[in-house]
């Protein structure tokens, strides 16, 4: 698994899909870890309800379906599928909301989705923040610099009470990027990659 | 190179990724995070219904070759020695390793001391006179190289039928010279070289020939997680009948910087010109002068590239600071008219 997360590192960003199926195929045993642990670009699906967008992630998917932030119904319908508490669920839409502001505040467009759920062995949650944006010519890109870009930010926080109101909260950041402009004295620039940040602050229980 | 394109062409279907449950016992703990799923690599047939595949040895050749071929500059042997682990499999290794390494070798255009190191070799296309030997025409001598070793461990004076003319020689080398003395200014730890690619054996003026400059620099900093490469490719083709010199650069920027992370560079950049044919010395100075021209316009144009990032390019993906210029006021969203801005923004409004 080192060795696969070794090759990951090493292969060129805009083929994290390749490199990923391929690594799939040679290890099939470790399918579960290589997925959990490999950042891919964000995929989005439409809660027609709502009409909005909404993103994928392991944290909103139970089976082949994903529950929407939006309406909290899982896409295609599943039954008994799994919900927040209804007050984790009152957090979620709140967290949502705030989240859809400060996303259209610095992305100008873009899909954001928030989802929270219970971690049973010690009375927290997690909380995952979404944020997914295209900055190509030909999607939300304004100024027009970009032939192709986009952004993904994945951010998990694990927030757990400790003694005397006090909460342990630890955030794991991991942004995807790619860009790529083409012009005629530069020719064609492409940067792209991911990283990944882990922070364990202290602080006050809200 | 695509992966999928080699390792499944022989199916001639498109592969796609499903998940599919095993079974599993229900749980007292979270049923949602318990539940695992395997994902197995499922192709879809045009006329069949998706079945499993187990990969053949040529299949797993093929993906270990598109591993090696994508490894960033100077990565090739890091790649290696994770593919083997992942692989498990040494006959499948050895192979791929011997049909990719020649490949990167030439793709990337390693540079090799000779074994008593009277001077470099570089392995590309334009040098190569057999899978493994490579002229390097300044000294003269030919190295014999071991490509998965990537080193030289054999050499030889080069025989005259690999040599060019002296008609072509002193073009070349005059062109050689002033091109070391370039790269030796312009870049701090760069490698150059001069071939003749077409028309070598002519003996006089009156024939057309092609000569190709090879320059590439490589800085590998993998204690600080980081490597980057530079190469440029110029073609120059001597008409005689016109009496002009047509000259293609073709240059290639990649970095790669991987702590806790992986963010790659690739950068590309095609430019064409062209001087008159004359003799030896005017034609290498003039060449010389063109290709320090685009190389330098090319060089200032990436920083600039890299200037702008920041501030404007980035800037479609994500702002530094809101409109407001201020930091996003996480305790006090309401000052932002949520209703009106957000109902515009989101098209919600039918």
């Amino acid at each position: 698994m080192e060795a696969a997360m070794g090759l990951m590192r090493r292969m060129p960003p805009k083929h994290t899909d390749t490199a990923l199926s391929a690594l799939l195929s040679l290890l099939p045993d470790h399918s579960s870890d290589l997925l959990s642990q490999i950042d891919q670009p964000l995929q989005v699906l439409c809660d027609v309800d709502n009409a909005k967008e909404f993103i994928l992630c392991e944290y909103n998917r139970d089976a082949d379906s994903y529950r929407s932030p939006w309406s909290n119904k899982y896409h295609p319908p599943l039954e008994e599928g799994m919900h927040p508490s209804a007050e984790l669920r009152k957090l979620e839409i709140e967290a949502n909301e705030i989240f859809t502001v400060y996303r259209d505040q610095y992305y100008e467009g873009g899909i954001s989705s928030v989802y929270l759920w219970e971690e049973d062995d010690n009375e927290g949650f997690v909380a995952c923040f979404l944020i997914k944006k295209d900055g190509s010519k030909y999607a939300h890109g304004k100024r027009g610099y970009l032939h192709e870009g986009g952004w993904d930010a994945i951010h998990v926080i694990q927030v757990g009470p400790e003694a005397q109101g006090m909460a342990h909260y630890c955030l794991t950041s991991t942004i995807m990027l790619s860009l790529t402009t083409n012009g005629d004295t530069s020719g064609t620039f492409n940067l792209s990659g991911s990283i990944r940040r882990q922070v364990t602050p202290k602080d006050p229980q809200h | 190179m695509n992966a999928l394109e080699i390792v499944f062409t022989p199916y001639q279907t498109t592969p796609c990724l499903r998940p599919q449950f095993s079974n599993t016992e229900t749980d007292q703990l979270s049923p949602r995070r318990q539940t695992h799923c395997s994902y197995k690599l499922v192709t879809v047939s045009a006329m069949e219904d998706a079945e499993e595949i187990l990969l053949s040895d040529d299949q797993k050749i093929d993906i270990a070759k598109w591993f090696l071929l994508n490894s960033p500059p100077g990565e090739i042997q890091y790649v290696a020695k994770d593919l083997r682990s992942v692989l498990n499999d040494e006959d499948v290794y050895r192979r791929a390793a011997s049909e990719a390494f020649p490949l990167y070798n030439k793709l990337q255009i390693i540079c090799l001391q000779f074994p008593n190191r009277s001077g470099e070799v570089l392995v590309s296309s334009f040098s190569e006179l057999s899978e493994d030997e490579y002229l390097d025409p300044r000294t003269a001598q030919v190295g014999k190289v071991d490509h998965v070793r990537q080193i030289c461990t054999q050499m030889r004076p080069a025989r005259d039928e690999e040599l060019p003319s002296q008609y072509i020689e002193e073009y070349r080398c005059a062109l050689d010279a002033e091109i070391s003395k370039y790269v030796g200014e312009a870049y701090p730890k760069g490698v150059c070289s001069v071939y003749c690619t077409s028309g070598k054996d002519a003996e006089d003026c009156g024939s057309d020939f092609e000569l190709v400059v090879v320059i590439t620099a490589t800085r590998h900093s993998p204690q600080n997680f980081c490597n980057g490469s530079w190469a440029s490719i110029w073609n120059i083709e001597f008409k005689d009948e016109l009496q002009t010199v047509e000259v293609r650069g073709k240059m290639q920027v990649t970095a790669h910087y991987f702590e806790e992370g992986n963010v790659q560079l690739d950068a590309k950049h095609e430019c064409r010109d062209s001087t008159i044919f004359q003799s030896p010395d005017d034609s290498a100075d003039s060449l010389m002068n063109i290709i320090r021209h685009h190389e330098t316009e090319y060089l200032t144009s990436l920083q600039t590239s890299y200037s702008n990032l920041p501030d404007s390019t980035f800037k479609e993906l994500r702002r530094k600071l809101p409109v407001t210029r201020t930091l996003f006021p996480w305790h006090n969203t309401l000052q932002f008219s949520l209703t009106r801005d957000l109902t515009k923004e989101l098209g919600l409004e039918k």
